[in-house]
């Protein structure tokens, strides 16, 4: 049901999977967010491509939720719009649940045409996963790692 | 007052595709008024029932946010730019 909304591929370059698992540990044992840069397509949605992974505060500064600080999601879209890009995403981290959006998660996203990254730190190894989400329905989008 | 208005990707269906717009406004209320009279259907993204921004808008003129300001009283100059970002939260 919701496998026609489960795309793009998002492209992570090796350093933008760094710097977002970095951060997510960093942040702990608070949840971690940041916010996803990249192009649109000529459809108007995000391509997968990221040109910048942006870490930003957690106003919260709670394990258990995230808000994004809105004076770092302003730095974010001027650094868009700068590059032409846009804001295309969010991440944040779990720090004792999967790596699957939550009920509030769900509730509270923003834009269905945003890709939604969270990291599980609830194993050893971290776990990355992105999704989108439109209305109730969650689809998982496939990850891929380049070098850069 | 000739101000110009940032919207969000999540809004920009509801105001003809345009990423930014310009409205003439001497407070931060008069310009919505004015974006929601020309876009309606901006109108409960941005406003809650009672007329009041609604929790999950957050508006800064130029940088500062508007609720530290005067809120939707706050005044507005010639060229002044207003940022309409969503309030992007979660958690377990």
């Amino acid at each position: 049901m919701t496998s026609e909304f489960a795309q793009p591929t998002l492209r992570l370059t090796e350093s933008q999977y760094a710097t977002i698992v970095g951060h997510c540990y960093d942040d702990l044992p608070d949840e971690a967010c940041g916010l996803l840069v990249g192009p649109l397509g000529g459809n108007g949605e995000p391509t997968g491509a990221v040109s910048e992974a942006r870490p930003c505060r957690n106003v919260d500064a709670s394990a258990v939720t995230y808000t994004v600080d809105p004076r770092d999601m302003l730095g974010a879209m001027r650094a868009a719009e700068a590059r032409g890009d846009e804001i295309i995403g969010v991440w944040h981290s779990h720090t004792h649940t999967d790596a699957y959006p939550s009920p509030t998660d769900v509730r509270q996203s923003v834009d269905p045409a945003w890709m939604y990254v969270i990291v599980s730190l609830r194993d050893q190894a971290p776990v990355l996963r992105a999704y989108r989400i439109r209305g109730e329905g969650i689809a998982e989008l496939a990850v891929t790692l380049e070098r850069g | 007052m000739a101000v110009e208005i940032k919207l969000p990707t999540v809004l920009r269906a509801q105001a003809d595709g345009q990423a930014t717009v310009s409205m003439d406004g001497a407070t931060v209320g008069e310009a919505f008024n004015a974006l929601v009279a020309r876009y309606p259907g901006l109108r409960g993204n941005l406003l809650d029932d009672s007329g009041s921004l609604h929790k999950f808008v957050n508006v800064y003129k130029d940088d500062d946010d508007i609720r530290y300001l005067d809120g939707l009283d706050t005044k507005l100059g010639d060229g002044d730019v207003l940022s309409i970002l969503p309030a992007v939260a979660g958690g377990v």
